[in-house]
């Protein structure tokens, strides 16, 4: 690799380069997810986060009488923003202006970041520190401003970790929860002094310590900084109020320090009052980190001479959020909060880790997101909306109350009709073939006796490895063969006089029966390719 | 026990136990009965169609919709032993029908989704029985399905039958909650991940010490695939053939 490469200083680039390749492009998910789960490190770095968390979470919940009662006003609030979006963004409009901060609109990722360049340049500045946010990873805001000569500096420790490790966040709350402390050490050893302050030589793998190297690298950066870049976690429509939630102190000294402030924020993130802050800050500590409180809850709320930014610049983030809204299913992905619940607790994220969904958007609101900000596309966004058992388990820790499963099945949906408008796969001849036959009992029941055959040929109870695509199940696990009577003949041989005949449909027409036996014998055709 | 007028029930029997666990509904016959009920089986049901609808394939789905509502119209009480296909028709049921925009359908389906109960409900909330004369002197295990927590949501009416079946112990499964990995299709799609956590449900299952899985026959047919290649030796079995046995009918 060249120094170029690495984006070490003298070469054209500011700042650490992030892996090559954009998202996008990344494998499906199963490819993606085969790879990871050889991962055994990944794998037990993620276990042990994860169920910690998972852990905590469950306790500082189930402590609260009325948690309930929170998720469903979480869940009224955020549904009513989505009903009456624009009321509520030209609302903050006029009142972030009295307040003093200038608004701008994006309709995309390019517009915002061409918006942040700009601004930036007119401060005459050529870095910037950053306080962790999701819509800034999602319009790759850093990788703009590198490109325009501008450093972006991320001072959240697990997002420094992330930068100067070339890498990319692989969680939304946890960017780094697939390093391992040793690798932390490695990093800031080998890549900080390239950068800024270097770390001591005696540098062990201690948090306490890795902690103290961070902050020493960092403090430089805030110390020197002229423009500080945010997004929010609220912002209230009422007051015109910022509002960052966050647990390492960072984000206050980057909303408080630097003479500029801007803010990129998705539009979905408006909220109508002050008062619905009380729901929303019970909900999302407890959800995210598994605290009471989070330890730095910063609002800005107006220019004030002499204290805090004396410029504020709000950007505000569409790309793709409207037309997820005109969808009224799919538009209950934008209550998210970003509190990682829902990451936290999927069975599936925790054997995979965040990279193998391609997106910043990892784990189930990932799968149900990106899908709709990104489209369908690419590979990787057809396959998120499957990348899950339907376990329901997100869903039910989710502090708003997204209907994930009810979502990934929606999408899926859109994903099979799109595909069946372009062309016919072997996938869509069998759930075709089977729909036709689950319509009717009788059609069924047909079936099911050229099914007994097969047990009565191969005289066995259940079968070990098999081709493929019967490998995809047999590799594993057994399948026993069905048994040689189906419950509808034992009934009919055991209690059928007993009961109403006129309540059957009737007997299959003869043409009914010849396109079933077709059918039957196309499946096994099928399967024997 | 129930008396005189005998509670007429409709067998939902699910086309995964119609072929693959015909024991199941046979079971569940053959405990309705003892409990004094009388069972029909309309035979033009099929399925519940989930496998179609947690596809994506909406429009195939359909048709098991329908043929459910022409099954069973008619009756006070459907019963099905399958929690998953009966928390499918419950809740994606309405789903397709809305998709479909059949608003006729769409009120068959929720006349029937509201006289329909899973096996359990049905002997806990309308029979009221929690003990039902079963006899099972083994060490079982119990796995509750993600569809019966999550969608179908029966609570621990499993776990207070279990507790009242004479002779059976229960020993808890450790992170009992978490899912199987089946997940339908998924286990096809997705078949790294699906047998990944298949297998740390069955290390859970085998570190119980139990003789018996006890768990619903999708999740069975995954976690006994597993427990099967292992030699594991612990056998599965669904909760109505738990409860259809008695003293003197020793398996
Ligand atoms: S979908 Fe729900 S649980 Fe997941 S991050 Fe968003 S708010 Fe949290």
């Amino acid at each position: 690799m060249t120094a170029t490469d690495l984006g070490m200083p003298g070469s054209s680039r500011r700042t650490p380069a992030p892996p090559a390749g954009r998202l996008i492009d990344s494998p499906p998910f199963p490819v993606a997810a085969k790879q990871y789960l050889a991962d055994s490190q990944l794998r037990a770095n993620l276990h042990h986060a994860t169920s910690t968390i998972r852990a905590k979470r469950a306790r500082v919940t189930a402590e609260l009488p009325n948690w309930e009662q929170l998720r469903l006003a979480g869940e009224a609030v955020k549904d009513r923003v989505a009903r009456h979006l624009d009321y509520y963004l030209e609302e903050l409009e006029q009142n972030l202006t009295a307040n003093g901060a200038h608004v701008h609109w994006a309709a995309d990722a390019a517009e915002a970041n061409q918006i942040v360049v700009d601004l930036v340049r007119a401060k005459g500045v050529d870095e910037v520190v950053k306080v962790k946010s999701m819509v800034t990873q999602e319009i790759e805001l850093n990788e703009a401003l590198e490109a325009a000569g501008i450093a972006a500096w991320e001072t959240d420790l697990a997002e420094l970790i992330v930068q100067l490790g070339h890498d990319r966040p692989s969680h939304i709350l946890v960017p780094a929860i697939h390093r391992n402390r040793a690798e932390v050490r490695e990093i800031f050893l080998r890549e900080m002094k390239l950068y800024g302050r270097a770390a001591p030589d005696s540098l062990d793998d201690e948090p306490r310590h890795l902690a103290a190297a961070a902050r020493q690298h960092l403090r430089d950066k805030f110390l020197r900084a002229k423009v500080g870049i945010s997004g929010a976690n609220f912002m209230v429509a009422e007051t015109g109020t910022l509002v960052v939630v966050e647990s390492e102190g960072n984000g206050r000294m980057c909303l408080t320090l630097p003479e500029t402030l801007i803010s990129v924020t998705g539009i979905e993130k408006v909220i109508p009052t002050a008062a619905d802050l009380e729901v929303f800050l019970q909900l999302l500590p407890r959800s995210s980190t598994g605290e009471r409180m989070n330890p730095y809850t910063s609002m800005w709320s107006g220019v004030r001479p002499g204290d805090g930014p004396q410029e504020v610049h709000v950007v505000l983030v569409d790309n793709g959020r409207s037309r997820v809204l005109a969808d009224p299913i799919g538009r209950k992905a934008l209550r998210c909060i970003r509190c990682s619940a829902c990451m936290n607790i999927c069975p599936v994220y925790e054997r995979v880790g965040g990279h193998a969904y391609g997106s910043v958007y990892p784990g189930p609101i990932g799968a149900i997101l990106t899908p709709q900000l990104r489209g369908t596309a690419a590979a990787i966004d057809r396959s998120l909306p499957f990348a899950s058992t339907l376990c329901g388990a997100c869903a039910e820790v989710c502090p708003v109350r997204i209907p994930i499963p009810d979502l990934l099945v929606h999408l899926r949906h859109r994903v099979v009709d799109e595909r069946k408008r372009s062309h016919l796969g072997l996938e869509q001849a069998l759930m075709k073939g089977g729909g036709w036959v689950m319509a009717s009992g009788p059609r069924f029941g047909l079936l099911e006796r050229a099914g007994g055959l097969v047990q009565r040929v191969t005289g066995r109870e259940a079968v070990g490895p098999l081709p493929w695509p019967a490998s995809l199940w047999t590799r594993a696990r057994d399948l026993p063969l069905p048994p040689e009577q189906t419950f509808r003949q034992w009934w009919r041989a055991n209690r059928d006089p007993l009961c109403h005949p006129e309540r059957s449909e009737g007997s299959l027409r003869d043409d009914e029966a010849t396109t079933v036996t077709s059918v039957t014998s196309a499946s096994a055709e099928a399967a024997a390719e | 026990m129930m008396s005189e007028s005998r509670t007429t029930v409709a067998l939902f029997a699910t086309c995964i136990n119609d072929v693959m666990f015909p024991d199941t509904p046979k079971a569940t016959v053959l405990l309705l009965e003892r409990l004094g009920c009388r069972v029909e089986f309309p035979e033009a049901q099929s399925c519940c169609g989930q496998m179609f609808t947690n596809t994506g394939y909406y429009k195939e789905a359909l048709g098991s919709v329908r043929s459910f509502v022409t099954a069973f119209a008619g009756y006070d009480y459907i019963v099905s032993p399958s929690p998953s296909c009966l928390g499918s028709v419950r809740e994606q049921h309405p789903m397709l029908a809305e998709w479909a925009g059949d608003k006729g359908l769409w009120r068959e389906v929720e006349a029937v989704v509201a006289r329909s109960y899973e096996l359990t409900e049905f002997l806990v909330d309308v029979l009221g029985l929690t003990d039902v004369g079963a006899y099972f002197p083994h060490k079982v295990t119990y796995h509750p399905t993600c569809h019966s927590l999550r969608v179908a949501k029966i609570g621990d009416r499993p776990q207070r039958l279990l507790r009242q079946v004479k002779g059976l112990t229960l020993v808890p499964l450790p992170d009992a909650e978490q899912c199987c990995g089946f997940g339908g299709t998924f286990s096809l799609k997705n078949p790294d991940v699906s047998t990944s956590m298949a297998a740390e449900k069955a290390r859970n299952v085998t570190s119980t010490g139990a003789e018996y899985l006890v768990t619903d026959n999708p999740c069975r047919l995954n976690i006994g695939g597993v427990l099967a290649r292992s030699k594991s030796g612990i056998k599965t079995i669904h909760l109505a053939e738990v409860l259809a046995e008695t003293e003197g009918g020793a398996r």
